[in-house]
């Protein structure tokens, strides 16, 4: 078994327990750290497809800022005491048997996909994920998306500033 | 490594969010789930772009077929920020006028 095999089972193992693990934590404070921790396994996941850009911004981003945003909600809330009143047993049965269904339908529309057998994702090759050729595609072909992406934080952070304004 | 393994964690991980949105109360925490179902998306849009590249690199080298999935994953991650901030913004209004995050006591609108 190759190395990138073992670290894509790691991977997959931390994030699927990580992501129940956000799911059964009472605590909100260490739910956000479990979800860290996805993210963290997700970048790992990132990087054996040599998509290094993704990683690295899916870690600033994701587990640096927006993580960090969500634990200060939190503390700002006072909810880090376990205060959560729970849903019915009944609801959460019911919750669990239609995600389950959802993934079943999902697993066996892949069985079915005659078009994805014998696929590979590349693996730890390919140049397409660095940042120089990313770069040129993002500042040639989709500059114009970029500057309205530009618009769109704009909109949002006046937006957030009217909202907690009040 | 087959498509296939990197489809079925991302669908697990999708179906995780689903479950955590139907069975949690505290809005953060749904909340939490949506982010979640968002990278299980970014994860597979990535996996599917190596897959195209690898099938195009097989007729030519040079080629940069499946940039545009990793792109797309780029502006998935800015959307993303902004709506966090938004989202967040008016759970913390919310938390100020009900004190509580719960979201079974939001059922203002039914009446």
């Amino acid at each position: 078994m190759a190395i990138t095999h073992i670290l894509f089972w790691f991977l997959t193992a931390l994030a699927l327990v990580s992501a129940l693990m956000v799911l059964l934590s009472k605590n909100p404070v260490y739910s956000v750290l479990w979800l860290v921790a996805v993210f963290f396994a997700i970048s790992g996941h990132y990087i054996l497809l040599n998509a290094q850009f993704l990683a690295i911004v899916n870690m600033i981003v994701y587990a640096g800022a927006i993580m960090v945003l969500f634990l200060f909600v939190i503390m700002l809330m006072n909810l880090d005491k376990e205060t959560e009143p729970q849903k019915d047993i009944w609801m959460k049965i019911a919750g669990a048997v239609s995600g389950g269904c959802l993934l079943m339908v999902f697993v066996s529309l892949v069985k079915q996909a005659t078009e994805m057998t014998g696929k590979e994702a590349l693996l730890k090759t390919g140049t397409i994920g660095l940042i120089e050729n990313l770069g040129k595609a993002l500042f040639s072909d989709y500059v114009v998306p970029f500057e309205i992406s530009s618009v769109l934080f704009l909109s949002a952070m006046v937006g957030a500033v009217v909202i907690g304004k009040k | 490594m087959p498509i296939q393994y990197y489809i079925y964690l991302a669908l697990s991980l999708f179906s995780i969010g689903v479950v955590g949105v139907l069975t949690r109360r505290n809005a953060i925490i749904i909340f939490m789930c949506i982010e979640l179902m968002l990278n299980a998306t970014n994860l597979l849009l990535v996996a599917f772009s190596k897959m195209h590249h690898a099938v195009a690199l097989a007729s030519n080298a040079a080629t940069q077929v499946g940039i545009e999935g990793q792109l797309f994953v780029f502006f998935i991650m800015v959307v993303a920020a902004a709506e966090v901030s938004v989202g967040l913004a008016i759970i913390v209004m919310m938390y100020r006028n009900t004190h509580s995050v719960d979201i079974n006591f939001l059922n203002r609108l039914k009446n």
